[in-house]
């Protein structure tokens, strides 16, 4: 493989430096002004996910590839880098006063936030499988270390070894499947492997097959899909929810960019082999990720599975594998980072002994109490039961739509019922909150940067619904791409 | 040259030891040696492959997946060493406050 | 192939043959004599106290990760410094130069980082 060099090939990565640059100046005003960067570091890093933004939407409707073909900036990929983004910001916005409380290491948190921002855009535009290890290594090494990084709760170091362990032992198992295929296909670039495909010789190459099921199972593991889901619970209740929200948001999104590259667009010749095993995955994560969810007690596991669930959904996407799945899925990320960051900042404001108060129980009355903020939890939790009007109805019509243009009819039946499923613990969280109150209410504290967080993303929840067309212009020049 | 098969299946046994290795043994220290070890199976695949289809593409990749795990294993052995430094005790197989 | 191999087999014959000699030697010439000084750690030099069950700092342990970062990036140095002169030869020698600077540059930083918050004080 000659990689022809080109000094224009930078100019694809631009969010991507602006990140790496402000994770700098973050560590450095750490490491020499350690007062300055305890106020200064959130600030510095939205300004800095604000710079990533504007550079990727500049970015769109002007495809590059570059490093020889190793980076591509397609329209899929700006509309997932700003899922991403978006999440990131919200997240930040979320953790100003969150990390004061709980006494993180501000500079320490904000970089990593960011060097794993970094891992997930470069996730998204990798055209190489290669390419798609190295950068889910980069986003999760990243990830681990927040997710252990309130230090002296052991719940907190449990989920990051736990994330740790099934994380590297996911990504050891894609890396593998990866020299599979490079050893069928002789190459690892995803549109060399497209071409490859169209020989008869390699299609039915067991070699291939079976690199192809690993790669499938290590990107399984990171967008939480059953049955490689059980660290899900385990790492969203351990880790500090900040972290949590963070990363339901950006790894999915970028580990479901990775898959579709990957499964439509690299092989979509090998379609009729791979269906079967996405239809099962994604049957099983929306029927499990549902069902289970509504035994959960505590707010953060009852997220976690509420994450895995839609996982599910955005899964029958990806298995229709047509035009208006490939248009959904952006759609769907997006949507999903407002309303699942916005239920996630909810969480962060219900406090007892200065820790979350996670039980649902500690929602009782929450109504009487702070209406709006009430109001707003009732509204994510509508959003993710996907019940108009918010993005979340509009995101699942869209995927089963998708559905029924591919013929699924049975995956599509199988969706509806999880989603009529869903509402009940979903609405079950509202119809608490108008319960009597507690004797012993929990604290709720709404600093400005978490009510501006939460107004912004339900905001963004109601404009989706409103206006999809706004992003359904943006989603067909997507599709072209099929 | 010996044939490539020999190789290959090394690197299979390699990559289903350690599989084995991170599903069976409860020792957060062994599960990483043993993910360790899948990784290497793959650089084993790779190297093969590499030599085999006469290209350079694969020892490439080689490095990157050994600076890969050296920042894993920097990573990794930080958190198990923080856990560590706040427990008396070092028995690691009783991490299980959150029932998984 | 098979007269590489017979060499390999002359210089392990070998190897293993000086080593059984000269330990036979020294076995029929020395003298036998267990006990005292003979038991300690080290015959001569330190004096061994405690058990080797002991926890280090994790000082020496977040030490050793620097170096071991360090280590390993020097595997992409070595690729870099072989295909200059053909970048060099092509027009792009800035462009390498300026790769690498980048590259050193962010663990320069880290390294700094490092330093700032103490890991390479040594107490």
């Amino acid at each position: 493989m000659r990689i022809p060099v080109d000094p224009s090939d930078w100019l694809i990565l631009i969010p991507e430096f602006i990140l790496l640059g402000t994770a700098i100046a973050i560590l450095m005003i750490d490491a020499f002004a350690k007062a300055a960067s305890d106020r200064s570091s959130p600030w510095i890093s939205l300004a800095g996910t604000a710079g990533a933004i504007v550079a990727a939407v500049f970015l769109w409707g002007n495809p590059l590839s570059g490093f020889g073909g190793m980076i591509v900036n397609d329209d899929f990929g700006v509309l997932v880098s700003t899922a991403i983004l978006t999440g990131t910001a919200l997240a930040v916005l979320i953790s100003v006063d969150y990390v004061r409380r709980e006494e993180l290491p501000a500079g320490e948190y904000y970089a990593l936030i960011l060097l794993s921002t970094i891992g997930m855009l470069l996730m998204v535009s990798s055209a190489n499988l290669i390419m798609i290890f190295l950068s889910l290594e980069v986003l999760s090494i990243a990830l681990y270390v927040l997710t252990g990084f309130a230090r002296m709760r052991p719940r907190s170091q449990e989920a990051g070894m736990k994330y740790f362990l099934l994380g590297s032992f996911s990504a050891a198992i894609l890396v593998y499947g990866v020299a599979l295929i490079y050893g069928a296909t002789g190459t690892v670039d995803l549109q060399s492997i497209a071409d490859e495909l169209i020989s008869p010789g390699v299609l039915g190459n067991p070699v291939l097959l079976a690199g192809a099921g690993l790669v499938l199972v290590g990107l399984g593991f990171k967008v939480a899909a059953v049955p490689f889901q059980m660290w899900t619970p385990d790492v969203y209740e351990g880790a500090p929810s900040t972290v949590a929200a963070f990363m339901s948001i950006g790894s999915k999104a970028a580990a479901f960019a990775a898959l579709v590259r990957v499964l439509i667009f690299a092989m979509g010749g090998l379609r009729p082999e791979w269906l079967a095993a996405v239809w099962v995955i994604a049957a099983l994560t929306m029927t499990v990720g549902n069902l289970v969810a509504i035994a959960q007690d505590n707010i953060k596991r009852m997220l976690a599975y509420s994450s895995i669930a839609h996982a599910g959904y955005i899964l029958v996407a990806v298995a229709a594998a047509n035009r208006l799945g490939l248009q959904s899925i952006p759609f769907y990320l997006i949507a999903y980072a407002f309303m699942n960051l916005g239920a996630w900042a909810v969480v962060t404001a219900v406090t007892r002994k200065g820790e979350e108060a996670v039980g649902l129980s500690d929602y009782s009355g929450l109504f009487w109490s702070h209406p709006v903020l009430a109001g707003s939890m009732g509204l994510f939790m509508f959003a993710l039961a996907g019940i108009p009007p918010t993005a979340g109805f509009t995101a699942k019509i869209y995927v089963f739509m998708a559905a029924v243009a591919a013929d699924m009819i049975g995956l599509l039946i199988i969706a509806i019922v999880t989603t009529i499923i869903s509402a009940y613990f979903y609405l079950r969280v509202t119809v608490i909150m108008f319960m009597e109150r507690p004797a012993e209410p929990p604290v709720v504290t709404v600093p400005t940067p978490l009510a501006v967080a939460i107004a912004v993303a339900a905001a963004g929840t109601i404009w989706l619904f409103l206006f999809p067309g706004v992003t359904q212009s943006f989603t067909d020049t997507v599709a072209r791409l099929l | 040259m010996l044939p490539a098969h020999y190789y290959l299946m090394l690197s299979a046994v390699l990559f289903t030891t350690g599989t084995l290795g991170v599903l069976i043994r409860r020792n957060p220290i062994i599960m990483f040696m043993s993910i360790e070890l899948m990784l290497n199976a793959a650089n084993l695949a790779f190297i093969t492959f590499s030599r085999y289809q006469r290209s350079l593409d694969g020892h490439i990749f080689v490095f990157i997946i050994m600076t890969v795990a050296a920042a894993e294993v920097a990573v990794g052995l930080g958190i198990i060493i923080s856990i560590f430094r706040t427990r008396t005790d070092i028995n690691i197989d009783d991490l299980n406050i959150m029932k998984g | 192939m098979a007269s590489d191999y017979t060499w390999v087999l002359i210089f392990l014959l070998v190897g293993v043959g000086f080593a059984v000699v000269s330990l036979l030697a020294s076995w029929a010439v020395r003298p036998y004599d267990p006990g005292g000084q003979k038991r300690r750690t080290y015959e001569c030099g330190e004096m061994p106290k405690g058990s080797a069950w002991v926890q280090l700092r994790p000082g020496y342990y977040i030490y050793m990760l620097v170096f071991v970062i360090f280590d390993v990036e020097v595997l992409f140095i070595f690729p870099w410094a072989l295909a200059l002169r053909n970048m060099k030869s092509a027009g792009l020698g800035a462009l390498a130069i300026a790769d690498m600077v980048i590259f050193v540059g962010v663990l320069a930083i880290g390294l700094v980082y490092a330093w700032k918050k103490g890991v390479l004080r040594w107490e």
